[in-house]
């Protein structure tokens, strides 16, 4: 467990990839195979069902320390985790245990049944065993979320050094329905994928964001361009006879979508499409606050159903006949797969359209009409590309549309968690409406650290009133703020909400008087809808 | 007896017809000690430790009306008797004891219980009511012994030695700065400063302080010079474009708020330490009850979580607001200096 401790304070601490790379290197090197095998589950998504929950840690805590409650809740705000927050309040522990990650991580998968004292025997014997750093790490088992900014592709780059596996095999052998209890690590990095386990989707190919102008990208005739979807990237996957839907986050959402469920009888054996998973009603995707109604939801209701129908729009075939036919060029890909959606014919499978252009200025202005058609803007792809793994340059980019843009001013303030914990990040923001000011959204990035910390003491200057964390303050500061959408809500005064919304700019140049106004905001809802 | 108030000025002494740690300028100012946000620029007449009289002459110009004192010695102005006492915070710190008849009030100022080895021993000073700063007033911040954290210091400068990088400290250039000068001393051949922690250290050193001598940087100073070596720079320098003929270096950041993860992180260092000039909670609770006061007011820092914790335990508190900072201790926050090199 110390060699974990100090594996996550090195990641934690670093901003360097190289780094954290190095780091996981070198603990995999020396770890056993089971710790192996439960570090790469922890960070890659798959802890063990939670066992002790976080209201039983605090009663435990709070005994322990003899601290009240509402103190204990003031460090819990101030440190923005709870598990850390417990680790920092904890009488010094002694540090006597020498057990490996993959004990304590068992232990606490054997209590799952056990009595509520059995528990807190259990779990104040480990408080009382490890040291602070430890305890940290052992407090976030149970409470999950590392949050130390190890990538996907860092975890696999570390693996593929340790094994000498080409990187984007290690990706395609951990990706997918594996529990870290039931296999071993040596099992998971075997040969034969696929074999092993149907469901196993491939890694996805992401984008980078095209920043320059596509006339670098160089002659239209290599590029194919597409709509780029507001919706949740997903993979469909038909194999032994049974079908999988995957969500780029690699989670099993084949329940959430019986729409889908046709497609089981439709698509022929071994085939694995790429595309989008969208709220799609009379040719035309609908915004995406709908399809939120349909996340988060175990059992879809026939309202939900009318309300919210789902589509995929397929822009990729990966695996055709029980073939990977990643590695051959795209355009050859498009053309099987036109052909398969085509064969299948089918209301819920769709062809995401490839947009004709000839030269990049026409394809310039097909961007500018991308919210009429419902689309974030576009995507570029090379016509030879193979399907590659994980983000990567050169052959794949995004070219989305500016943001809307609102100028408001910052009514509420509260502090943020985690990183930004103690210092005002959160900030609510307000349009003029008459000589009121109407609250209209929340918004949070884009800042400086050092505009953060000059907003902070400023607010902690201004504040009019105080309610639980939050504070009012004087309508002083201006901001810009820019959002990819706007949809009409019922949940806020003010009448909308907002896609993405974050903070482009601080207007230190305008004074409140210049802000826009909420008839602004319904202005850009009629043309935006 | 109200022997002092809390007016937009300043902690006030009606009787006595002076302020403590004044931030809009008055008559006559006692200070606690030279931190910008509480030795402020503009007062007619200034009262402080002699330690502190150098310090303020270098921030606030030699000319300054400025009268040293020991710790214990009492000063009376209009029937008010005045004296200081050893705060432990930095050099010259000092709480302020101010007695109206048998009515006795104390103002921490900022304040530690450890003895860092340079700032002084704190000394509980019995008293009716206590003015007690909070800067870490919550009980998630309890410090190690220092003598554990330069250890830990020390062991990171030998893997950044061993890695063939140099190590770069930043903390603040007046108190931070001479507490690892005095505590990290011999740590490598040659110990590096910015000018701004360098002119506080000559200084220091030619009034006497045990300080270990160290260089000057410079826009000459030839980059091979800091190769193995200990760089000391200001917080303000962290992301500037000065830190970048350190290269190749790890960055290590001395704070109290290097307690807490979140704050490591944005602070973008390689290392943070928990070091920390104010005092911890189990600090502070020592000092209150030390004091014996029956009544108790806190300022700056989690004020309000103090004030009640206090109340809750049988001393009566409560939370003033006044305009003292943690610039000393956040590091990151502009200090008033020039990056003249």
């Amino acid at each position: 467990m110390k060699e974990f401790a100090a594996l996550i304070k090195i990641l934690s601490n670093s901003t360097k990839t190289n780094e954290k790379l190095d780091a996981l290197s070198r603990y995999l090197a020396a770890a056993d195979a089971p710790d192996r095998l439960w570090v790469l589950a922890l960070f890659t998504g798959r802890r063990p069902k939670r066992t002790v929950n976080t209201t039983q840690l605090s009663t435990w805590c709070l005994q322990m320390t003899g601290l009240p409650a509402w103190l204990y809740e003031e460090c819990y705000h101030t440190v923005g985790d709870l598990g850390e927050t417990i680790a920092l309040l904890l009488p010094p522990g002694k540090s006597l245990s020498a057990h490996p990650l993959h004990y304590w991580i068992e232990q606490l998968i054997q209590l799952e049944k056990a009595d509520e004292a059995t528990k807190q025997t259990f779990i104040l014997r480990a408080w009382e065993e490890l040291d602070t750093s430890e305890r940290f790490v052992f407090n976030k088992l149970i409470t999950g979320g590392f949050r130390i900014g190890v990538s996907q592709q860092t975890m696999v780059n570390a693996l593929a050094s340790t094994y000498n596996i080409p990187a984007a095999t290690v990706s395609h052998m951990i990706s997918g329905n594996w529990d870290p209890q039931q296999t071993t690590i040596e099992a998971l990095l075997s040969e034969n994928i696929t074999e092993a386990d149907a469901s196993k989707p491939f890694p996805f190919y992401l984008a980078y964001a095209l920043e320059g102008d596509p006339a670098e990208l160089g002659v239209p005739e290599q590029w194919q361009a597409e709509w780029k979807w507001d919706g949740i990237r997903g993979q469909i996957i038909k194999r032994n006879g049974q079908l999988f839907v995957w969500s780029r986050g690699e989670e099993l959402i084949t329940e959430k979508f019986p729409e889908y469920q046709p497609l089981l009888d439709l698509l022929p054996e071994g085939t694995v499409l790429d595309g989008e998973i969208l709220t799609f009603a009379d040719g035309a995707p609908l915004p995406f606050q709908t399809l939120q109604t349909r996340i988060g939801r175990k059992n879809v209701t026939r309202k939900q159903l009318q309300e919210a129908p789902v589509a995929f729009l397929s822009y990729d075939l990966l695996e055709w006949e029980g073939q990977d036919i990643r590695t051959s060029a795209l355009q050859e890909r498009r053309l099987l797969l036109e052909k398969v959606v085509e064969q299948i014919n089918h209301p819920t499978l769709r062809l995401s359209p490839t947009i004709t252009f000839h030269d990049w200025d026409e394809l310039a202005r097909f961007r500018l009409q991308a919210r009429e058609k419902g689309s974030e803007g576009l995507m570029l792809k090379k016509l030879d590309s193979t399907y590659q793994v994980g983000r990567k340059r050169g052959d794949w980019w995004k070219w989305k549309i500016d943001p809307l843009t609102i100028d408001a001013v910052m009514i509420y303030a509260q502090k943020g968690h985690g990183r930004r914990s103690n210092l005002y990040t959160d900030y609510t923001f307000a349009v003029r409406d008459g000589d009121q000011l109407v609250s209209f959204t929340k918004a949070y990035s884009g800042l400086t650290d050092k505009e953060i910390s000059e907003v902070d003491s400023w607010v902690k200057k201004n504040s009019l009133e105080k309610f639980g964390p939050v504070r009012t303050v004087k309508p002083e500061l201006v901001f810009e703020i820019g959002f990819e959408g706007i949809a009409a809500s019922n949940r806020h005064k003010s009448g909308v909400a907002l896609r993405f919304p974050r903070i482009l700019r601080w207007r230190k140049d305008k004074p409140l008087t210049e802000i826009n106004t909420l008839e602004d905001l319904q202005q850009l809802l009629r043309t935006h809808k | 007896m109200q022997v002092l108030q809390f007016t937009d000025k300043g902690i006030y002494c009606p009787a006595g017809d002076f302020y403590i740690d004044p931030w809009q300028p008055v008559e006559r100012a006692v200070i606690t000690h030279a931190h910008s946000d509480h030795a402020r620029y503009g007062n007619k007449h200034y009262l402080c430790h002699h330690d502190s009289v150098p310090l303020l002459q270098l921030r606030l110009g030699q000319d300054i009306s400025v009268q040293g004192v020991a710790f214990g010695e009492n000063i009376r102005y209009n029937g008010v008797t005045i004296s200081l006492h050893p705060a432990g915070h930095i050099i010259g710190s000092a709480q302020v004891r101010v007695q109206q008849e048998n009515e006795v009030w104390v103002v921490s100022g900022d304040y530690k219980v450890e003895n860092d080895g340079i700032s002084g021993q704190f000394e509980p000073v019995p008293c009716n009511t206590f003015i007690t700063e909070c800067t870490f007033g919550l009980p998630i911040y309890n410090w190690q012994p220092q003598g554990v954290i330069f250890s830990n210091i020390r062991q990171w400068i030998q893997d950044n030695q061993a890695a063939g990088k140099n190590s770069v400290l930043l903390g603040y250039s007046l108190g931070k700065a001479q507490r690892l000068l005095h505590n990290l001393r011999g740590v490598t051949e040659q110990i590096w400063a910015h000018g701004a922690i360098y002119i506080t250290h000559q200084l220091l050193r030619e009034k006497g302080w045990d300080l270990p001598e160290i260089h000057r940087i410079t826009p000459d100073t030839p980059a091979s010079v800091y190769k193995n070596n200990l760089i000391i720079g200001p917080p303000s320098a962290a992301d500037s474009s000065w830190m970048r003929r350190f290269n190749p270096y790890a960055l290590g950041v001395c704070s109290g708020w290097m307690q807490v993860r979140g704050h490591m992180r944005r602070r973008n260092a390689d290392a943070g330490f928990a070091l920390s000039d104010h005092a911890d909670w189990m600090g502070l609770l020592q000092a209150v009850k030390a004091t014996g006061a029956e009544k108790v007011y806190t300022t700056h820092g989690f004020s309000s979580a103090f004030a009640r914790y206090l109340t809750e335990n049988g001393i009566p508190a409560q939370e003033v607001k006044t305009e003292f900072g943690d610039m000393d201790e956040e590091a990151g926050m502009p200090e008033t200096i020039t990056h003249d090199q």
